[in-house]
């Protein structure tokens, strides 16, 4: 595979004074024409470049990770597919989490399975300009044409039967031109890509070695609790800290929010998130449990600032919108309208969803130090550049004075988008002036958070001479909703008369993206419609899918952005791997396929019924996501999605009454656990295709899967998450 | 304010805290070992697991004055040097995604196969059920511990 570029607009390459060479690219901003490479690494202010690859004389090779890490593996993967094209061993690679560069980055951000798509070709360019230079050195100093020699895991070999290692011409590599001209790999001829590499990061996970920013300490560190509103809708009135004050590990009591709030007050925020501009009393302390039980100790009173809501209200007012006029097309094809007019049958079904905290393992945290020199921010965020630019205007700094450090995070699942709690730890730090760690308790996390809005789903479709004729989708959801390309999913074009419209309520609680954002609901609404639709038509449940899909194949649109063929391809893996209605009469299986961020993906569960309560024993998953990079951290993404998605779709229960979420912790919340779990059987199809993400794409259509299954075995349809609150209670007592 | 000698991963250490202060914040902010994670705070997620006497036991619930005279094991402490053959298990399954529950999960495994050298798949879903993983690793982790009661044996 020749493929040929100009390298000059984004990459470099230095001399190292220590001895090496570091080469640093820009995945998608050229550099600017005066950038210059560091003389050391001591003088690396990352300024320049998004990534870089440090090869020591010795021929050891470090690869700065640029995306943030939340448990998606790209830590992983990233560096595998430099590796790759720079054709070194992996066991020789040392990765390093590479901080911040808002300078000439736009795609520092962990969301929306992009990380690998994005960075596929320029990863392989990079690390395959990185090895050209390598051969030319090594050519000119044999004096022999570069086009005779080759590289294998770090060794340069010519013609005539010589060999130099990386290490031997590094130094002479760095100071030549960036070759204009590079050869890719063949992808037969892939060594790591494709192969299973454990998590970079494995020997301090399990040896619990400091990694994620709840462990980030400094000298001088004091620790910070806020106590926010209790209720959405309220905001601080006063409050008595005398005895918190008296505790001996408190050191102050303050407040915060006045320079939040002038900023949120100029929009900056994210699209969908509106967060709380009260004031936040906030107890400053020697160490995390001290400013724990100092937050008990205040006595705050609230005022009412705007509507306190509940869920009940919401509902209604949902439902009422649902059915009503005041919709948003999002996307018409034919006449609906005409074909629900015509039809000899109309079926339709509303599907309800609640909201859905994110649950991070690791609570909100985030480390400040404003100083008049700098502010050093250092922590987990998905979206570091975004961070860095809102604690600049808020404090009213230059961008340059921010330096944020990225720390492994226990997870993000979107909560980390918002960085509402970096805001905080930089005002507090900028109000005491000394480095600050503020610290989220669970409760904190769950009950004043940003959430998955609760939304609602009337799927309609005509039926004309038992054939599908029409298919209408309206949503009615809170704040957010579905939007671009999301009603160019499957069904669109497969349906001569489609529409999909939508409206939204508004609401002062705070939400946002949650793992698989707009899809992770409408996925199983319309993969539990398709099930009854196939029933209603008498059609096997995988010919209409197939049928639908040649339509598109027919029809093509070039607004469509998934592949039928590849719909298709996984749909036909999983009916073959599944043992799709091949099971033993006590196994009921259900179906459902999907496609989102990118990935086309078709899922089988099984349930069995046990003391006459269904259980899902199994589920079988076939993807297409080209290329798997790494098939282990693959893997872990393709199970965990199905088990998150099988656990949210049966437990998750979130409500708000006068404004206060019905629960603040696990006590009252139930995530999935081990004893609940299927095993999850996973197919990656065959493919050459450049790969795309895996973080979300899995975890859609699962709740489908579930309820289809759940149906053939109870004869009870599901509609409304959490599943298991409506599984029919007849069926529990019976056996 | 008091001060307690604590005996964790076969070191004396004195600490000057609250009666009342949870093992967990005086292992991770008074002596420094942070490998032990914070996840609730009410003994539900299992995050924060180390061994008191060898048993799984729940640090944010643990008060400093209840155990100045049990030998305390942490994360840290499980083997020298992560070969330990839960540990090992681990990374040969490639269990983590996130990481961050791993520590309490990999310390309630430990503590339970030392119990039950020999379980069964039921035996290793109950005794993990107490730790959350909301990276949803559960297949892995039950492959894990199955691989480590092997390695045990």
């Amino acid at each position: 595979m020749k493929d040929t570029f100009s390298r000059r607009s984004f990459l470099k390459t230095s001399a190292l004074a220590s001895g090496g060479m570091l080469i640093g690219f820009n995945l998608f901003n050229a550099c600017k024409s005066d950038v210059k490479m560091p003389v050391d690494l001591s003088s690396l202010n990352y300024k320049d470049f998004n990534a870089y690859i440090k090869i020591s004389p010795e021929g050891k090779v470090t690869i700065y990770s640029v995306n943030p890490e939340i448990g998606q593996g790209v830590k992983t993967s990233m560096p595998m597919i430099i590796a790759e094209e720079l054709d070194v061993a992996w066991d020789d690679v040392y990765v390093v989490q590479a901080p911040l560069d808002t300078e000439n980055f736009s795609g520092q951000v962990a969301g929306g399975s992009q990380s690998i798509r994005r960075s596929w070709q320029p990863l392989r360019e990079t690390g395959a300009t990185a090895k050209q230079m390598l051969i030319n050195a090594a050519a000119a100093r044999w004096g022999v044409d570069a086009k005779t020699c080759s590289a294998k895991e770090a060794v340069i070999y010519n013609a005539n039967g010589d060999t130099l290692g990386y290490g031997d011409v590094v130094e002479a590599a760095a100071i030549l031109d960036v070759p204009e001209e590079v050869t890719l790999k063949d992808p037969n001829d892939f060594t790591i890509i494709g192969k299973g590499k454990g998590n970079v990061d494995m020997d301090k996970i399990i040896t619990g070695k400091p990694l994620f920013g709840l462990d980030y300490k400094e000298e001088g560190m004091v620790y910070a609790s806020v106590l926010r509103p209790p209720a959405f809708g309220q905001m601080l009135e006063s409050y008595d800290a005398s005895k918190a004050k008296e505790l001996p590990g408190v050191i102050d009591v303050i407040t915060i929010g006045e320079k939040a709030r002038t900023l949120l007050s100029e929009g900056k925020p994210n699209w969908s998130v509106k967060l709380s501009t009260t004031d936040k009393v906030v107890v400053i302390g020697k160490t995390t449990w001290d400013v724990i039980k100092g937050k008990k100790e205040i006595t705050a009173t609230w005022k009412t600032d705007s509507d306190l809501e509940s869920t009940e209200d919401h509902d209604e007012k949902l439902l009422s919108l649902l059915h009503g006029k005041k919709f948003r097309t999002r996307r018409k094809d034919g006449n609906v309208k005409k074909a629900f007019a015509n039809a000899d049958k109309v079926l339709e079904r509303v599907y309800e969803s609640t909201f859905l905290p994110h649950n991070t393992m690791e609570p909100m945290n985030f480390f400040a130090n404003v100083t008049e020199d700098k502010v050093h921010l250092v922590g987990p965020t998905q979206t570091p550049e975004a961070a860095e630019g809102a604690v600049a205007s808020m404090l009213g700094r230059p961008v340059e004075d921010i330096h944020v450090d990225l720390t492994r995070m226990g997870g993000g699942f979107g909560r980390r988008l918002y960085n509402d709690y970096v805001l905080e730890a930089a005002e507090i730090s900028d109000a005491i002036k000394k480095p600050v760690k503020m610290v989220s308790t669970r409760e904190d996390d769950m009950a004043t958070g940003v959430y998955r809005p609760a939304s609602k789903y009337k799927i309609s479709a005509s039926i004309k001479d038992g054939k599908l004729t029409g298919y209408h989708l309206k949503e009615a959801c809170i704040n957010g909703n579905m939007y671009g390309l999301i009603p160019n999913f499957f069904p669109a074009g497969a349906i001569e008369n489609y529409q999909v419209d939508s409206v939204r309520l508004k609401s002062n609680i705070s939400v946002g993206a949650w793992r698989a954002p707009y899809t992770n609901f409408l996925a199983s609404a319309e993969q539990s419609f398709f099930d009854e639709l196939a029933e209603e038509l008498g059609i096997d449940r995988v010919q209409l899918h197939m049928d639908l899909l040649d339509n598109v194949k027919k029809n093509p649109d070039a607004n469509i952005e998934y592949s039928p063929e590849r719909l298709q391809g996984v749909l036909k893996k999983v009916v073959e791997v599944s043992n799709w209605g091949k099971t033993a009469d006590d196994v009921y299986q259900g179906l459902s396929v999907y496609y989102c961020h990118n990935t086309h993906v078709a899922e089988v569960a099984d349930v069995i019924m046990e003391n006459g309560f269904p259980v899902v024993k199994k589920v079988t998953c076939a993807i297409d996501c080209g290329i798997v990079v790494n098939p282990l951290g693959a893997m872990n993404q393709a199970k965990g999605g199905v088990l998150d998605g099988i656990g949210h779709a049966l437990y998750a229960d979130f409500s708000f009454k006068d404004g206060v979420p019905s629960v603040n912790n696990f006590n009252g919340y139930q995530l999935i656990r081990m004893a609940q779990t299927p095993k999850v059987d996973v197919h990656f199809i065959e493919s050459d295709v450049a790969p795309t993400g895996l973080g979300e794409p899995t975890l859609p259509p699962v709740g489908a899967a579930v309820a289809n299954a759940i149906y053939k075995a109870t004869g009870n349809r599901l509609t409304k998450f959490p599943y298991a609150k409506y599984i029919n209670v007849e069926e529990k007592i019976i056996g | 304010m008091p001060t307690f000698n604590l005996k964790i991963n076969g070191k004396t250490h004195t600490v000057e805290t609250d009666a009342d202060t949870p093992l967990l914040w005086v292992l991770r902010d008074h002596i420094n070992l942070v490998g032990t994670k914070f996840g609730c705070g009410i003994g539900q997620c299992g995050a924060c697991t180390v061994h008191i006497d060898g048993n799984a036991t729940r640090s944010c619930l643990l008060q400093v004055s209840q155990i100045e005279d049990a030998a305390i094991t942490t994360i840290e402490g499980l083997s020298e040097d992560g070969s330990h053959p839960v540990q090992q298990a681990w990374k040969e399954i490639d269990v983590p995604q996130c990481g961050y529950c791993q520590s309490g999960q990999i310390m309630t495994a430990s503590a339970f196969l030392n119990e039950n050298p020999n379980p069964t798949n039921n035996d290793i879903r109950n005794a993990m059920n107490g730790n959350i993983c909301r990276c949803a690793s559960y297949n892995s982790i039950e492959e894990a511990v199955k691989v480590a009661s092997e390695k045990l044996s």
